[in-house]
């Protein structure tokens, strides 16, 4: 996931009609309105105790954050293992070109160091996935050094596994040599220069190693790039869970509390049993209704019916939610039957996807699992594409925000002239653009707004082969910015420079070039799994 | 005439990965959702993005309310020429588009 502070499934006007119609929650007891957590050795023991894997997603990524009370009613269910994301794409290229993270450093200890704090008290795994944003092997590594001090801290003895997903352009040509690389559709055959120009490459892992790491009995998994739902999906899978449920449940929940009408309360837990899935928000004011579970399908998912994981794909165009009754059950035992559930959850769906008096749960069956053929893991990969450097110039003066546009096309001629006259480099060494924000520097070419604003921020975009040339073209770009007159028999006008000085180097750009799958003999293949002991 | 946002609690516009955006539009309620689906086209929601109607899915939800429409990037995510890192804000496009509900 990306920003957690989206409140898109906030709605809830008027709507549940058919979310949910019909569901029972069947013989899946895991399911059942109310049910009380199952303490003790039964679940120390292992989720074969349970009819149900028990998963809790702390947020959608670690360095969001999560609220500590709602936290500590997830792990007051005893949930089977601890699941969190630690990254995505969505921030842009920089983060895997330059193998980077986007979360403050400050933010993720304190995140990780809570985290590792509650797996030791229940004793059970904590697995992360896409570590470091990028996922690359140099952030797996930063994560298990971070894990190495906080043990030290904490006094904690572990058993930690690390899977890296780094991909060498060495095995990846070989591969596409063999033809084992292959675009996505829409996506055109990847040619070996590009592979060639990726400063990093990753592969996305799935729920099989995932799973290869938790089989190692590893009390913390850090993961490289993973998909956001395989780390979820890994242990229900192992323990026999339904497929199709495993994976559902686990893309319902990337995103933890997003799925609730509380998105931003971070904590959810999901039980995943032999038909289906129930998940439930544990923030005190958070529910989860039919709506809202069924309605993050949609997010950041260009398809709402499949999704693609490696070695098959989840299907949900059959699947029914419905609100898990309200927990009578536990102040009377005779509502605690699995009849009444079943019977409560059909009421509440029936009458409204988002009518009161529900437990918060939602439960889900009906979702498919197609495994596939042949065993892909989708690669993303990042190549540096320039230098920049930036200028941002004010215009208030109404003639001058009248004119914005002639002016803008003004100083890009000029500074054109300029760099000719001046360092004689060839028009394709460099490039300019400006814009107007006030104008459309959000939708460019596609904006269709025409009302004009009384004042304008121009952003002036210089690129080039290096930082020393694009700095060198901004500074013949700067008297330009700050006084280029819209005629040549005018008094020569000043402009608003909000800094000094009024460039900003942004260093090297990368951009995505990746769009492929590789195709895998064994899941592994393509990953590296180690034991790690520390604190002995 | 009426026009999308007249008929929406949200337009949600998202990344779906670096070469794709998806665009969901969140009726306020059942009849909300028949109108823009009936009166929505796909060809004018390619055409607010200058695509060509074949390049873009639609998607139809009744039992959220939901109509949804997924398509290539304008631009790739973080290229040169991108303006909207996350690609929320193509979602404007989108809830100003009129209806043939006249």
């Amino acid at each position: 996931m990306s920003a957690g502070t989206d409140v898109g499934l906030d709605v809830g006007t008027g709507v549940g009609t058919g979310v949910g119609t019909g569901v029972g929650t069947g013989g899946g007891s895991g399911a059942r309105a109310g049910e009380t957590a199952v303490r003790g050795a039964a679940a120390r023991n292992g989720s074969g105790a349970r009819p149900f894997t028990r998963v809790l997603v702390p947020s959608g990524v670690l360095g969001l954050g999560f609220g500590e009370d709602a936290l500590e009613r997830a792990l007051a269910l005893d949930p089977d293992i601890i699941a969190i994301d630690g990254g995505s794409t969505d921030s842009g290229p920089h983060f895997l070109g330059t193998g980077t993270s986007k979360y403050a450093d400050a933010v993720v200890r304190g995140e990780w160091r809570t985290l590792m704090i509650a797996r030791a008290r229940l004793g059970v795994p904590l697995v992360i996935g896409s570590a470091g944003t990028c996922g690359t092997d140099s952030q797996v590594g930063r994560l298990l050094e971070l894990t190495r001090e906080l043990a030290a801290e904490l006094g904690q003895t572990l058993v930690v596994a690390t899977l890296e997903s780094s991909q060498s352009r060495a095995t990846l040509a070989k591969a596409l040599a063999a033809g084992d690389v292959t675009p996505l559709p829409g996506a055109a055959p990847l040619e070996l220069a590009t592979l060639e120009a990726c400063t990093n490459i990753v592969a996305l892992a799935g729920a099989e190693q995932i799973d290869a790491a938790l089989a190692t009995d590893a009390d913390i998994v850090i993961a490289g790039r993973t998909t956001d739902t395989a780390l979820i999906a890994a242990r229900p899978l192992a323990d026999g869970r339904h497929a199709g449920a495993a994976w559902h449940a686990a893309k319902i929940t990337e995103c933890g509390a997003l799925c609730s009408d509380r998105p931003t309360s971070g904590v959810v837990v999901v039980d995943i049993d032999d038909r289906g899935f129930t998940v439930r928000p544990t923030a005190p004011d958070a529910r989860c209704t039919p709506r809202t579970v069924a309605a993050h399908m949609l997010y950041e998912n260009a398809d709402p019916f499949v999704l693609h994981e490696p070695g098959g794909r989840l299907d949900v165009r059959d699947a029914q939610y419905a609100a898990v009754a309200a927990n009578g059950a536990r102040a009377d035992p005779s509502d605690g039957t699995d009849d009444d559930a079943s019977a409560g959850a059909r009421r509440s769906g029936t009458e409204g996807a988002d009518g009161g008096g529900g437990s918060g749960a939602v439960r889900v069956v009906g979702s498919r699992w197609i495994a596939d053929e042949r065993y892909t893991v989708k690669l993303e990969g990042a190549r540096p594409d320039g230098f920049e450097t930036t200028l941002l110039v004010l215009l208030r003066d109404a003639r001058y925000v009248r004119h914005a546009h002639e002016w803008m096309k003004r100083v890009r001629t000029r500074l054109a002239d300029t760099v000719a006259a001046r360092l004689g480099i060839a028009t394709d060494a460099w490039s300019v653009e400006l814009r107007g924000i006030g104008l459309d520097a959000t939708l460019g070419d596609l904006e269709t707004a025409t009302s004009g604003p009384h004042e304008i921020g121009v952003l002036c975009l210089i690129r080039a082969g290096s930082a020393a040339l694009a700095d060198e073209i901004a500074r013949l770009a700067d008297p330009l910015l700050l006084h280029c007159p819209l005629t040549d028999d005018e008094p020569l006008p000043t402009f608003a420079f909000p800094y000094s000085p009024v460039a900003t180097p942004r260093g090297l750009r990368h951009v995505f070039c990746l769009e492929h799958v590789l195709t895998l003999a064994a899941p592994m293949d393509a990953f590296r799994l180690a034991v790690h002991e520390i604190g002995t | 005439m009426s026009r999308v946002v007249d008929h929406v609690v949200r337009v949600r516009s998202k990344n779906a990965g670096p070469f794709r955006l998806t665009i969901d539009l969140f009726c306020t309620g059942e009849r909300a959702y028949e109108t823009v689906a009936t009166s929505l086209s796909t060809a004018r929601v390619a055409a607010a993005f200058g695509l060509d109607e074949t390049r873009v899915d639609r998607f139809e939800l009744p039992a959220l309310a939901v109509l949804k429409f997924s398509l290539p990037r304008p631009v790739v995510q973080g290229a040169a020429d991108d303006r909207d890192m996350h690609g929320a804000q193509w979602a404007v496009l989108v809830e100003t588009l009129p209806l043939d509900d006249a």
